[in-house]
């Protein structure tokens, strides 16, 4: 009996003991990149694309961001804001990541920030760009190389109106980004809204607002669902017949080539807005695509393209300071001056958003049966977003 | 027009409801007979959803991938009666809650080493994936419709055998009363096995049938299967009868407090407003509606246990 | 009688799992004493982290012990306790929203709005027994969560920040740890002699054999009600320190997999044992760290240990402690 609680006993402290960091801190000229993001679940193939292509981006740079080798700590935070949060904890504190990277919901997001800056580390967002830390809140710790979230609905609510749609009805999850971006469409669209709906973030059977659709008779319909969601509404919105009826505008992250995989013949034709496009012709972006390609076996999504436009932004950042990331301004003022990505130049707002331009692509099947993206037009230049005079930085 | 749209939100509260039944008939029946409260039933709907997608995708068969989650499904049912359950069964309702709880956990990484993390996103097969039209006027997604047929079909089939085989009449005398049931010498425990085969084969039809509308994924199990839970106690544990009008109660107030609610407060509030309070509404009308059959009627709206 | 005299001795058993005399009085001492430095060592060490994990495990071992209250000395099988550990946290950021930081005010409302929340939900659950406490338990929490993410000012799905109360002095996260063992500590005496007295007998009499202690004149609805209650504001105040331990509250905080959680723990360590939330919330937290740390499939063994002790051990942590096996 004495046995069988002494050998509790010791499997307690041996597991404590565990614990301990024994190992001697890695030599301090690592850097230690903490990369959260989302690689379970419905949204996984959106962690995914923005991972894969850091790394690729890595690869590219030799495994040195500014002249220093770098560590990177993948953490999942399976979409869900305390996993995050203590993701995001362990990083910091156990981890002592010196930059932080890699979430893709803006609800994530928000939920951490405040814990990232208070350590005065730097969040580099490849995704999330909750208006938020656009306006009143922006932070000297936060950039997001890729896009406000408003942005590319702002340039599909322009094409909706350019194309004089009466009627839309309009649709998005419950979540900050999801506010934004009907926030964004609607500020460009002066037509009639016939109904705004907010589903629950990681909702997949749509058929109660597909009815609600059918029923309002709207000239157009425009959805925003990231990741699962997005396959799931749109898969479901062609199989009730609707497709056919009234069209359907997204915005990129619904009709890149993660959702078109899944969803396939069913999604040619249709209209979607993206600051990014497989064509875009400048060297870097060529190189990305080729090697992506290769490498993954997969064509990327836009998402891919912002995973390694980070990895860029953060080099180029470092360089400046020569790797000193405790100079603080200069780190960021040498992004916010414009680094080279693969859109070309991008320069940015005092509050860390980017200025740039945003396209419109058709989805096409090309000659040899292949459902991709076309870019057919650009609908804004130099866009900035609409947060930016609220920001009080600099 | 209004009509139309009524009628299509029917449906669809049908269709929701009939996939609950699958799940929660088996749920009922082994905490019923057995006496095991099951919180790993939802890893089975996980897991025939799992295998239905993998087999559909390699031989390219929808219906093979149905088939094939059934029967692999039931089988890992028996192995985990045989080697968990039966252990717990004399035990109290917390060590079971405990250790199906850890079976959840081992289910779900399970299914992450196997199928990795990312979610499996099955298609609807090609015959089905259009519309149909129900009225005139209204479409209808074809594959629901079937959904809708099986699901139906399933549950008059499991009333055949429930209220017409040998096997329904000793599962009926084990829920009504398991020491007389024994007493009169039913074979208790291969009612117990093949009980539990059964409703995981019917929480695999359930994963499969419903892979093509929501998404393969880990953690699918967890939040229907508290919705099934709440359809039993409705309907009386133990009670086939009571899960089926349970699940349809559910079904129904779901779909109608999610299509319904958000359009009637969006007039008194802000869209995100009334995004917010409808469905949650809906949700709380599920759970009051429990506790309200509890407080009326606590063993449920049909009783079984002598 | 003899059931309520057994249950009071095992309780002491499980109290003084280690032999008697000097040697228990030196490791009580070492104990506290490792307690009281942990922060200092951590901050030597440069284990902040730890100091983070370790008060943690505290708040959980706090809302356990208030779960086993009911759970194990009631018998009341509650699965909705996630309900007063997110309202405890819910009243922090709430207020905070609306500009109330003082703790006197912030800390006593949520441990009152808790108990009042605990007091409605009690009364009309214990009119039920077994499984149908468990769902109408259940039910009355998933009204909350639901009610809770109805409220768009406050956060909706997508939760809220809730900056530490202001008690007169800075918070740090060291006095933070100080304060949540100070509260473990007082709130594990007060439950030690609620079930030492008259009245926690009467709740272990009606656990054992509800017919008996009715007859023999205890009353046993408003005992159990009262533990209900106690329990409920015990598990709020847990709820408290996690919000101003994690500065952030979010509606999982009340969901149902938060209440399977905390049941689990006092599984874990044992149900109706003194120690047994202690133990279930630590070994949890330690468990979960461990595998975390070593593998990312770390649910898997999480799991095949809960399942180990499922099977093998039923009188959990506690009863492994004590040398029994079952």
């Amino acid at each position: 009996m004495k046995v069988k609680r002494t050998a509790v006993v010791c499997v307690l402290l041996a597991a404590v003991l565990s614990l301990v960091p024994w190992q001697a801190r890695s030599q301090p000229r690592t850097l230690r990149i903490g990369f959260v993001s989302t690689l379970s679940g419905g949204g996984a193939a959106l962690g995914v694309d923005v991972l894969d292509g850091f790394n690729l981006a890595l690869r590219h740079l030799g495994n040195r961001l500014g002249g220093l080798p770098v560590e990177v700590l993948t953490a999942d935070d399976q979409q869900n804001p305390d996993v995050a949060r203590s993701a995001v904890e362990r990083l910091l504190r156990r981890d002592r990541a010196d930059l932080l990277t890699g979430i893709i919901f803006s609800n994530v997001l928000l939920a951490v920030g405040d814990l990232v800056f208070g350590s005065g580390v730097f969040y580099i967002s490849p995704n999330a760009g909750p208006s938020e830390y656009a306006g009143s809140q922006c932070n000297l710790h936060f950039l997001n190389v890729a896009w406000q979230n408003d942005n590319l609905h702002e340039a599909m609510g322009h094409y909706a109106q350019l194309k004089r749609y009466e009627t839309a009805f309009i649709l998005a999850p419950n979540y900050p980004a999801g506010r934004d971006a009907l926030t964004g469409f609607k500020r460009f669209y002066k037509g009639q809204v016939v109904s705004e709906v907010y589903t629950r973030l990681g909702q997949l059977d749509y058929s109660a607002e597909i009815a609600q659709i059918r029923a309002a008779r709207p000239r157009a319909v425009y959805a925003f669902y990231p990741g699962a969601m997005g396959v799931n509404f749109i898969k479901q919105y062609a199989e009730a017949g609707l497709m056919q009826q009234v069209p359907l505008l997204l915005p990129g992250f619904s009709a890149d080539a993660d959702v078109i995989r899944a969803v396939g013949k069913p999604m040619v034709g249709v209209f979607n807005s993206s600051h990014w496009a497989l064509e875009l012709f400048n060297p870097i972006n060529r190189r990305f695509v080729e090697d992506f390609r290769r490498s993954y076996n997969r064509v990327p999504a836009l998402y891919a393209s912002q995973g390694y436009d980070a990895a860029l932004a953060i080099d180029h950042g470092l360089r400046a300071v020569g790797g000193d990331l405790s100079r603080k301004a200069e780190f960021r003022n040498a992004i916010l001056s414009g680094f080279d990505s693969t859109r070309g130049r991008v320069r940015f707002n005092r509050n860390g958003y980017p200025i740039q331009n945003y396209y419109l692509r058709q989805v096409v099947e090309s000659a040899n049966g292949e459902v991709v993206n076309r870019l057919v037009g650009t609908i804004f230049r130099n866009h900035g977003d609409a947060y930016a005079s609220q920001c009080r930085l600099r | 027009m209004a009509g139309g749209l009524v009628v299509e939100q029917l449906l669809n509260g049908l269709q929701f409801g009939l996939m609950l039944f699958l799940l929660s008939a088996g749920l009922t029946l082994v905490l019923g007979v057995m006496d095991v409260v099951n919180l790993a039933h939802g890893s089975l709907y996980m897991l025939g959803a799992y295998v239905a997608a993998t087999v559909a995708g390699a031989t390219g068969s929808f219906w093979a991938g149905v088939g094939a989650a059934v029967v692999a499904t039931a089988a890992v049912g028996l192995v985990v009666e045989a080697t968990v359950l039966r252990r717990v069964y004399p035990r109290d309702h917390l060590t079971q809650v405990l250790a199906t709880f850890a079976l959840i956990l081992v289910f779900n990484e399970g299914a992450r080493i196997v199928w990795g993390p990312q979610a499996l996103l099955l298609s609807v097969p090609p015959e089905l994936s259009r519309p149909v039209a129900v009225l005139p006027n209204l479409t209808y997604s074809a594959y629901r419709l079937v959904v809708l047929g099986v699901g139906a079909g399933l549950a008059v089939l499991l009333f055949l055998v429930i209220h017409r085989t040998r096997l329904g009449m000793w599962v009926r005398a084990g829920a009504s009363n398991r020491a007389m049931a024994r007493a009169m010498g039913v074979p208790i425990q291969q009612v117990f096995a093949v009980v539990f085969a059964l409703s995981a084969a019917l929480s695999a039809v359930a994963g499969a049938l419903l892979g093509p509308i929501l998404a393969v994924q880990v953690g699918m199990g967890e939040d229907i299967l508290i919705l099934a839970f709440v359809v039993i106690v409705i309907g009386g544990i133990g009670s086939v009868k009571g899960s089926l009008v349970g699940a349809l109660l559910v079904g129904t107030v779901d779909t109608a407090g999610r299509a319904f609610l958000p359009p009637l407060f969006a007039q008194l509030m802000s869209p995100e407003a009334a995004s917010n309070l409808g469905p949650a509404l809906a949700s709380v009308l599920i759970y009051l509606l429990m506790a309200v059959v509890l407080f009326v009627r606590p063993q449920g709206l049909f009783p079984v246990r002598a | 009688m003899r059931a309520r005299n057994l249950s009071v001795e095992a309780g002491r058993r499980a109290a003084l799992p280690w032999p008697a005399g000097v040697g228990r009085a030196l490791l009580w001492t070492a104990g506290g004493a490792l307690l009281l430095a942990f922060p200092y060592a951590a901050e030597a060490l440069g284990w902040h982290f730890y100091l983070s994990v370790a008060t943690k495990a505290a708040v959980l071992a706090l809302a356990a012990s208030g779960l086993n209250l009911v759970l194990g000395y009631g018998g009341l099988v509650s699965f909705g306790h996630a309900t007063y550990y997110g309202l405890g946290a819910y009243t922090v950021a709430v207020l905070a929203r609306e500009g109330v930081q003082q703790a006197w005010a912030v800390w006593p409302a949520a441990v009152l709005l808790c108990a009042f929340a605990a007091l409605c939900v009690g009364a009309v659950s214990l009119r039920t027994r077994g499984l149908y406490f468990i769902m109408i338990t259940l039910a009355f929490a998933q009204m909350v969560y639901y009610g809770v993410i109805s409220f768009k000012q406050y956060g909706g799905q997508d939760g809220l920040r809730a900056p530490r109360t202001d008690l007169g002095l800075p918070l740090t996260d060291a006095g933070l740890y100080y304060l949540t063992l100070l509260l473990l500590g007082a709130c594990l005496v007060l439950l030690w002699r609620v079930v030492h007295s008259r009245f926690g007998r009467a709740l272990q009499a009606a656990r054992d054999n509800e017919l008996r202690a009715a007859a023999v004149g205890f009353p046993v609805y408003p005992v159990q009600l009262c533990a209900f209650v106690l329990s409920g504001a015990i598990t709020g105040l847990a709820g408290v320190l996690m919000a101003h331990h994690t500065q952030y509250v979010s509606p999982n905080m009340l969901g149902w997999p938060q209440s399977g959680h905390l049941m689990f723990m006092v599984i874990l360590g044992g149900v109706g044992r003194f120690w047994g939330g202690v133990l279930g919330a630590v070994a949890l937290v330690l468990l979960e760290e461990v595998f975390h740390s070593a593998t990312v499939h770390w649910q898997l063994f999480v799991g095949l240990v809960l399942l180990a002790v499922a099977l093998f051990a039923s009188r959990g942590l506690s009863g492994l402690l004590e040398g029994r096996l079952r």
